[in-house]
């Protein structure tokens, strides 16, 4: 829709790049939303890289004596309907879908941005097609397309994320697409044509540098929506296998234990809230951050 | 701040009162089912959950009790001659369809016609021992055969044996299914696909002095707990399938009831023998397999996934049931004699698997927990989670080592046991061939005495547990909770809920 | 205008085709054989043949997509191979019960996340203005499946408030309809007014700094009157517009939503033949709502251009 940012041509330069990032950078952390979400999933991170350091127990170790047990001082988030233990089992699914929330975006950035590059440089027959194939699978349900792919590809954790990363794409082609279409027609970009850069040097180093922000700003949000994505096929049984942990297939088994041990439907739930929570608090901070409007 | 307070009592009163049960002048049950139905048309019907639904519509020509014994229903009795080729059964008299049309020996010709020759029909392979079907007199019919088939009456006792109205069925053709009109005690009355199926009462019903409840509604409810919400907030009065853990919870319920039987089918795992691309230590050995057997503790299985509520079981059928062979017991768990068995075989723990388990959150801990197990022994069970649709296609296509799989059960053991092992049958999907073995299956099909049947089914059993085509790990128990406003309620083997005699208080 | 129009119908058809060849290709892309799903337990070999030869899947793919979109065309959307129903009529028994769940998501969406906008944006900067951000970011990190399953534990489970799952429609009994559905439709409603609050709260930011609120201000009316005379009139198109736009998503977007509140819409419709390979019925329910969905943009698009005529060129 009409969002496309009207920046006046001429204002914008070939600037350093360091300088805009430098101000983004002091503009993001005066916000605190942004900070807290960066904090928090700078956390995730940090426990899912040292999960074998910070969990508490293995956590794919069956305890026939210790079945849905709930909260206690040796399980501080209770066990499942295995006997394993909740607690390190979230740990070790942030794994999983922070995992899944990082791939499937670069899959989507690295098939969407150039497609959608190509479609607003080239513009005419080229352009036409590929908004139309991109029009056609937006009007078709995401998860749709995700479940189905993820059917195709087979189950398992690195399938699904190829498919959410398919799903996403067309998103960040629109988007691409659009940004390409008000840049190009700025001075910098005709004084380098008019200079004789071929359209790949134009692309790399005069276009993608500036649609940067709104990339970043739509990654950050698409990661978030991805983890969501993640869980819900996992929730299907589409994703991570058992009995390896992610926060969507605890989400599955937890349904059915509903009434005796909610905590098992609790706490992956909650870190997926979490998760995503943090990630559009940075997202919002970001797109404050890179829009030069904003600016007082 | 008036109006705001009037908003808040209508909100109050809206959900109140749809949250109270309803006062209706006629009774109506309504049962949770754990799937949608197929279509409902006994000839093209291939679901376990559309039987349940046939219970209420479609009588048959036989039914079992609870004994498994087969008894008459809209037969009133068979007669098979000494060479095993004719069966000659009688009909039951005045009995109607629900359009009016009376049941005789032509609509009974018709109905088996039907199943044997409509295109797609899935009773055909029920019933290919049926050459053609003579009509004796208007209340006799005689099923010539092509061979002896003892299983046949057992057959009749489901789907083929269920009678359709020949003029309807004749005009819906391939859309009988929409609205079938059968001869059992409830009438279609409408379908919303994924939401309910409506009977209604039939007054013109041969048995109608046993049916009190006028109106039976099915609504499918995948979700096992959300089921269960429903049935104790009284949305629903009868659900099946509840979850062995939610046991404790419906008898904790002094407004619930739980009836319950073990199950006809098995739960178990199919080990790929002839087909096995990779030739895995496992399709490789039948000690591999033993191996695998013996480093499963059933009975702990049965306490983890399932509180100790199910069956655990070593045979196609349960412990408690007549065909069981006790020459055969269970054996108990010895993980050092199943690490020896891997030694003797010649294999180095770990023995990687291809464990494929079809999609569910009970198949998929049942699983995690069989791969725990055998883990100690040295098996590196790798589960891989797969679509039950897809399932299917990789397991004809041999693209597994281990597969999950489920029966839900068939009265006559032959159900349980030919289509699985019987060489070239279309679900011998282990391809294990053995012509010993074959020979049993097909003499237990020409045999009507139980005891010479028996001795038979003796033999397989012996070979199945030494070359372990199928692992068996337990039977189920059919587990439905109902409201305890609801009498006469009693659970059959089939699994399926019968309505004759019920009343609603 | 008109050239516009006709601009945007004219990319309506090719995107049609191409949503029929993506949804077509993706259900064939899909393991597994829908005549072996549809024999369930009943597996015999000649059976699954005639399956196959009966629905023409031992036909090459492009004379199935002929054979589809030549029914398509006349209105035939071929026919549910698990229950042998027209998929037309499906659609038609399905539509009421989708509407009405969307209807009242979007009801609610309009309800939570417009009024918070507006407070958030006048309020700007004091509490009030956090506290609806922050249920903002509630909303849109709530994954709707999380929010279900903790919605029946608490109101289905725990207080018997309301019902765990099931439809009844609004004609049978009203109220219970509601009772049924007020859960699903706050939880897919609850991620809408989320994406409304932020639009209103931006939109009327912007609109409250322009220089004809000021006027109206200098001239001595009531603040309350700028708001909801001046302000709220040009800030609400867009978050209308925005409005149908998620409508149209609902239609089949409440895939997880549906399955677990059991509700028969749509999105339960489309799943379970995704995992049943009822190809007739995923092709034809996902080739409506996605014309309906595009219509939805078509509008969206032109009420854009007649409120801002600059977009026109």
């Amino acid at each position: 829709m009409a969002e496309t940012t009207l920046s006046s041509p001429g204002i914008r330069t070939l600037a350093p790049l360091e300088r805009p990032i430098q101000r983004a950078w002091r503009s993001l952390v005066k916000r605190r939303g942004a900070m807290v979400g960066l904090g928090l999933i700078t956390a995730f991170i940090l426990l899912a890289v040292l999960a074998p350091l910070v969990a508490p127990y293995d956590p794919i170790k069956t305890s026939w004596a210790f079945v849905r047990k709930a909260p206690s001082a040796a399980h501080w988030f209770g066990t499942d309907d295995l006997g394993r233990d909740v607690l390190a089992r979230v740990i070790y699914g942030a794994r999983a879908s922070l995992l899944a929330g990082a791939i499937s975006v670069v899959i989507a950035l690295s098939i969407g941005v150039p497609i959608g590059m190509i479609a607003g440089y080239r513009g005419g027959v080229i352009d036409a097609l590929i908004s139309r194939i991109t029009d056609a699978m937006l009007a078709c349900p995401f998860l749709i397309l995700a479940i189905a792919l993820a059917a195709f590809l087979g189950p398992s954790l690195g399938n699904a994320m190829i498919a959410i990363g398919i799903s996403a794409t067309p998103i960040f082609v629109r988007l691409t697409r659009g940004e390409v279409l008000s840049v190009k027609v700025e001075e910098y970009v005709e004084a380098a044509r008019s200079v004789g850069d071929t359209d790949l040097q134009i692309a790399v180093r005069h276009i993608l540098p500036n649609i940067m922000p709104a990339l970043l700003v739509q990654a950050t949000l698409s990661v978030a929506a991805a983890i969501i994505a993640e869980a819900a096929l996992s929730f299907l049984g589409l994703g991570q296998q058992p009995p390896a942990p992610s926060w969507g297939s605890m989400l599955n088994a937890a349904q059915r234990f509903l009434t005796n041990a909610p905590w098992m439907a609790i706490w992956p739930g909650l870190a997926i809230f979490l998760v995503v929570l943090s990630l559009n608090l940075l997202g919002d901070g970001l797109r404050d951050a890179l829009d030069p409007q904003q600016e007082e | 701040m008036l109006r705001k307070n009037w908003c808040l009592a209508a909100l109050a009163a809206v959900l109140m009162t749809s949250c109270g049960t309803l006062a209706q002048a006629q009774t109506t049950l309504r049962i949770g089912l754990a799937e949608d139905p197929d279509v409902l048309d006994p000839t093209m019907a291939r679901t376990y959950v559309g039987r349940i639904v046939f219970a209420a519509t479609c009588d048959k020509l036989f039914d079992i009790d609870d004994k498994l014994n087969i008894v008459p229903q809209l037969a009133l009795s068979h007669e098979t001659s000494a060479d095993g080729k004719e069966v000659t059964i009688k009909l039951r008299p005045g009995v109607k369809f629900h359009d009016g049309e009376p049941f005789d020996a032509e609509a009974a010709k018709f109905s088996i016609d039907r199943h044997l020759t409509f295109p797609g029909s899935f009773r055909k392979p029920e019933l290919a021992s049926v050459d053609h079907v003579d009509v004796v007199d208007p209340l006799t019919i005689k099923l010539v055969l092509k061979a002896p088939f003892s299983p046949l009456i057992a057959q009749l006792t489901d789907r083929a044996g269920m009678m359709v109205s020949p003029k309807a069925a004749k005009e819906a053709g391939d859309k009988f299914g929409l609205r079938p009109v059968c001869a059992g005690p409830y009438k279609f009355v409408e379908r919303v696909q994924q939401d309910r199926i409506v009977f209604e009462k039939f007054a013109d019903y041969w048995n109608k002095d046993n049916v009190f409840i006028d109106k039976i509604v099915y609504q499918p409810i995948v979700d096992a707990t959300v089921r269960l919400a429903n049935l104790k907030s009284g949305g629903l009065d009868l659900i099946e399938r509840v979850l062995a853990t939610d046991i404790k919870d419906v008898r904790a319920d002094s407004k619930l009831a739980l009836s319950t039987a073990i199950e006809l089918g098995y739960q178990g795992i199919t080990l790929n023998i002839g087909k096995d691309k990779a030739k895995g230590p496992l399709s490789q050995s039948a000690k591999v397999r033993q191996a695998l057997d013996l480093s499963i503790d059933r009975e702990a299985l049965n306490q983890v996934v399932f509180n100790g509520e199910f069956m655990p079981g070593n045979q196609w059928v349960n412990p408690s049931h007549p065909y069981y062979q006790k020459a055969f017991p269970m054996r108990a768990r010895d993980v050092e004699k199943a690490k020896a068995l891997l030694k003797e075989a010649g294999v180095t723990p770990p023995v990687a698997v291809d464990f494929m388990v079809p999609k569910g959150a009970e198949t998929e801990a049942v699983a995690q927990v069989v791969q725990s197990m055998a883990a100690e022994a040295g098996f590196d069970m790798k589960i891989r989670v797969t679509e039950f649709a897809t399932s299917l296609k990789q397991a004809e296509a041999g693209d597994y080592q281990a597969y999950m799989l489920s029966w839900s059960g068939r009265i006559d053991p032959d159900g349980n046991s030919y289509v699985f092992m019987k060489k070239n049958a279309p679900q011998n999907y282990s391809v294990w061939e053995n012509a010993e073995a074959d020979k049993a299956l097909d003499d237990a099909r020409l045999v009507t005495d139980m005891a010479q049947r028996k001795a038979l089914y003796e033999k397989l059993a012996k070979l199945e547990i030494e070359e372990e085509p199928i692992l068996y790990l337990y039977h189920r128990r059919i587990l439905i909770a109902h409201t305890k406003k609801l009498e006469g309620y009693k659970q059959m083997p089939d699994g399926l809920v019968r309505l004759i005699g019920l009343k609603l208080k | 205008m008109l050239t516009f129009l006709a601009r945007r119908l004219s990319q309506i058809i090719p995107t049609l085709i191409f949503v029929s060849i993506l949804i077509f290709s993706l259900q064939q892309l899909l393991p597994g054989d829908p005549a072996l799903v549809m024999a369930g337990e009943e597996r015999d070999p000649a059976v699954i043949e005639q399956i196959r030869k009966q629905y023409r899947l031992d036909q090459p793919l492009p004379i199935q997509y002929g054979y589809w979109i030549k029914g398509v065309l006349s209105g035939d959307f071929g026919e549910s191979l698990r229950i042998k129903m027209p998929v037309r009529d499906l659609i038609v028994q399905k539509l009421p019960v989708t509407l009405q769940l969307a209807s009242m998501a979007i009801v609610i969406a309009f309800l939570i996340g417009i009024p918070a906008g507006i407070v958030s944006a006048v309020k700007r900067g004091t509490g009030w203005d956090y506290a609806a951000n922050l249920f903002a970011l509630w909303g849109i990190s709530t994954p709707n499946f999380w929010l279900g399953i903790m919605l029946i534990f608490v109101f289905s489970i725990q207080l018997g408030w309301l019902p765990a799952s099931g439809y009844v429609s609004l004609a049978e009994d009203w109220r219970a309809s509601l009772a049924a559905t007020i859960m699903p439709a706050f939880v897919l409603g609850n991620a809408i007014a989320a994406i409304l609050m932020r639009h209103t709260r931006s939109a009327m930011l912007q609109v409250l700094s322009s220089d004809y609120i000021r006027t109206a201000r200098a001239k001595g009316i009531s603040e309350r009157q700028v708001i909801l005379r001046h302000a709220l009139r040009n800030a609400l198109t867009p978050v209308i517009t925005l409005g149908a736009l998620e409508l149209g998503t609902l239609l089949s977007g409440a895939v997880l939503t549906e399955q677990i509140f059991s509700i028969p819409g749509f999105g339960k419709l489309i799943v379970d033949a995704v995992f049943n390979r009822d190809y007739a019925v995923v092709q034809g329910v996902v080739l409506v709502t996605a014309t309906v969905y595009i219509m939805l943009n078509l509008i969206a698009d032109l009420a854009y251009v007649l409120v801002n005529p600059r977009l026109r060129s």
